[in-house]
């Protein structure tokens, strides 16, 4: 099953796309030169440390403000000086912001006040909305009397009520506990299922970005470094920030030339494939190492092993090498090594992510 | 202010004491409204009710009650109209010179009331408004405006950015994110700084004093000017009922919120049980 298997083909599909959208704070970008092209029905996730951009540019497609220079466009139409409440997007806060003079049906009926809809038509839409994140029976409570995880699904029904052309999510879980976060996440993912609602999504938390997106562009700097899909960012990372921000990895610093990296600790490791010279960082992923015999082909490293911890479905050992600390992920049926054993560590040359040290 | 904190018995004394103190001789005026005795003397001898019907039935204290309540009426919905328009221009948007425009509108606050008074009856003089109730009442309006700034200012401060935020994406235009969100939530601070503004107009003397006129006279300038020439216990009963005004303009709001409080608490309780 491919990724867009479940992008609606129904008409008047919603894609937003930005172009060269820059935002600058006296002299200083904020975000720089942002392309973006949201596919209809997509989940889409801006992921990235605090202070990268992300949340700057959720915010110039709500309309809070304005960009600098770009374009931004929705549905083919030029939507970058359209004010927020014209633009029909749900929208979804870190922290709720339900209105707490209304009751929680009053909450979803509010969109649909703006629009317009008769009184009637307003409260069975709010209901089926309540229903839909089994709140129903809570329509007549003040927003004061949920639950931050109650008042969050609340939010939701509120921001999808009005069927909007897309729906902005800015740290929606980012105050919830950790449980809840996950029952949250599974929630969002089965309401995109179902619904098809294109979703923007904006998170710091890798973890949360690669469960739930079809695609993750990764903000640094003001800037988008990679745009792809989980597996793309996680196996073909494009820079040493994604291959770093995103999971956890082992990284070695040395020279580079001709297909070999001379590691600062002065052993040689094999980089075939890879065009960079000089000075680089060689990143390995610890569930792609392996802990072979000696002499087995392939680049190796060798060390002694200084913690295993036992993590359920595999086993997190930290090996102390000459070049620095290396992790490897073993599977917890492969025969584990033990605190104080030597090992040879190796992995694949094209497993291996060699990026030039800037 | 949801920890209770248990007084102990020294401090209640204490309180008692400062209590009665600062009220004793205010509450002095009401039993003295009731004397049959055309004096202030204690104890009273004898209880009347005509001191009452002499302020009823005079033109010039009834005129004067209907004055100073249509004064501080108009005086306090101006004052909360334009308090609670500034504290939100200045509140959100950074206009240059904000700071300054707000120091302005805070001066009354600090400004002694006779320095206003006099500025404000020489300008008046000039435009010749002095003696118009138009001309009390803007003087009076721009006394109260900072009492309405303060709580609407505190209450605005209350409202999270997303809230307005949520209100705009979900597609409330900016008259109706006033009218259906933020003044709602403004509600309380207005109440308070309406009652504030009422009362400062209700019970301000001095410019009052500078600016009346024979038809314009507020209540407390007829009281200073009837202590003045004659003691009759007719000006207790005007002190009693500025008094009672006073006291039930600042608590029926509270009582308000208190049963409304107190309803939410027992509907809590019922849809937790």
């Amino acid at each position: 099953m491919t990724r867009d298997a479940h992008v609606p083909d129904h008409t008047g599909a919603n894609s937003l796309q930005l172009e060269a959208v820059t935002k600058t704070y006296a002299g200083v970008a904020a975000v720089e030169a942002v392309d973006l092209d949201v596919r209809a029905g997509e989940f889409l996730t801006l992921l990235g440390p605090s202070g990268s951009g992300k949340t700057t540019t959720l915010s110039m497609i709500a309309g809070f403000t304005a960009p600098t220079s770009g374009r931004v466009t929705l549905n083919g139409r030029d939507i970058t000086a359209i004010p927020p409440h014209r633009r029909n997007m749900g929208m979804v806060f870190q922290n709720y912001s339900l209105f707490p003079h209304l009751s929680v049906g009053a909450n979803v009926e509010f969109p649909l006040r703006q629009r317009g809809v008769g009184k009637a038509e307003r409260r069975r839409k709010a209901m089926e909305a309540l229903d839909a994140v089994e709140l129903g029976h809570r329509a007549d409570a003040t927003p004061d009397q949920l639950s931050g995880g109650q008042q969050q699904r609340v939010a939701l029904a509120r921001a999808l009520v009005f069927e909007p052309a897309l729906l902005l999510m800015d740290e929606p879980f980012g105050a919830l506990d950790r449980g809840l976060r996950e029952r949250m996440q599974l929630e969002v993912r089965r309401i995109h299922q179902q619904l098809g609602v294109t979703i923007l999504f904006v998170t710091h938390d890798q973890q949360e970005a690669l469960t739930m997106s079809d695609r993750i562009a990764i903000f640094n700097q003001g800037r988008i470094e990679q745009l792809g899909t989980p597996e793309d960012l996680y196996d073909r990372p494009a820079s040493h920030f994604v291959a770093t921000f995103l999971g956890e990895s082992t990284v070695l610093t040395g020279t580079a030339e001709s297909g070999t990296l001379t590691l600062d600790s002065g052993q040689q490791v094999s980089v075939g494939g890879h065009s960079v010279t000089g000075p680089a960082r060689l990143v390995l992923r610890p569930e792609r190492l392996r802990l072979d015999p000696q002499g087995a082909p392939g680049p190796s490293l060798g060390g002694r092993v200084r913690d295993v911890v036992y993590l359920g479905a595999d086993r997190r050992v930290e090996i102390d090498t000459e070049a620095g600390l290396v992790i490897v992920r073993l599977s917890a049926d492969v025969a584990a090594p033990r605190s104080g054993d030597l090992v040879h560590v190796h992995w694949d040359p094209v497993d291996a992510h060699l990026y030039p040290a800037a | 202010m949801n920890t209770v904190t248990r007084a102990r018995p020294p401090l209640i004394v204490w309180g008692a004491v400062v209590a009665v103190m600062l009220t004793a001789p205010t509450l002095v005026v009401i039993p003295l409204s009731f004397t049959s005795q055309r004096s202030f003397r204690f104890p009273i001898e004898g209880w009347s009710l005509q001191w009452y019907e002499r302020f009823f039935t005079e033109s010039r204290w009834v005129g004067a009650l209907m004055t100073s309540l249509g004064v501080a009426l108009t005086a306090a919905i101006l004052a909360t109209i334009v308090g609670t328009l500034a504290v939100i221009a200045l509140g959100r948007s950074r206009i240059a010179l904000g700071p300054v425009a707000r120091g302005t509108l805070m001066l009354p606050i600090v400004v002694p009331g006779i320095v206003v008074a006099v500025g404000v009856f020489g300008a008046y003089l000039r435009w010749g408004i002095s003696g118009s109730f138009l001309g009390l009442v803007l003087a009076h309006t721009v006394l109260s405006i900072p009492f309405v700034m303060i709580p609407v200012t505190t209450a605005l401060r209350g409202i999270p950015e997303t809230v307005e935020r949520a209100a705009a994406v979900l597609g409330a235009n900016p008259l109706r994110r006033f009218t259906q969100v933020q003044l709602p939530l403004l509600a309380p601070g207005l109440v308070t700084g309406f009652v504030f503004a009422f009362v400062t107009s209700l019970d301000e003397v001095v410019i009052a004093f500078f600016l009346q006129s024979p038809r314009l006279r507020t209540l407390p300038v007829q009281m200073y000017s009837s202590v003045t020439v004659e003691t009759d216990p007719t000006i207790a009963v005007a002190s009693s009922l500025v008094l009672v005004i006073s006291t039930i303009a600042i608590l029926v709001p509270r009582l308000v919120a208190n049963s409304r409080t107190k309803r939410l608490a027992t509907l809590t309780k019922e849809a937790a049980s």
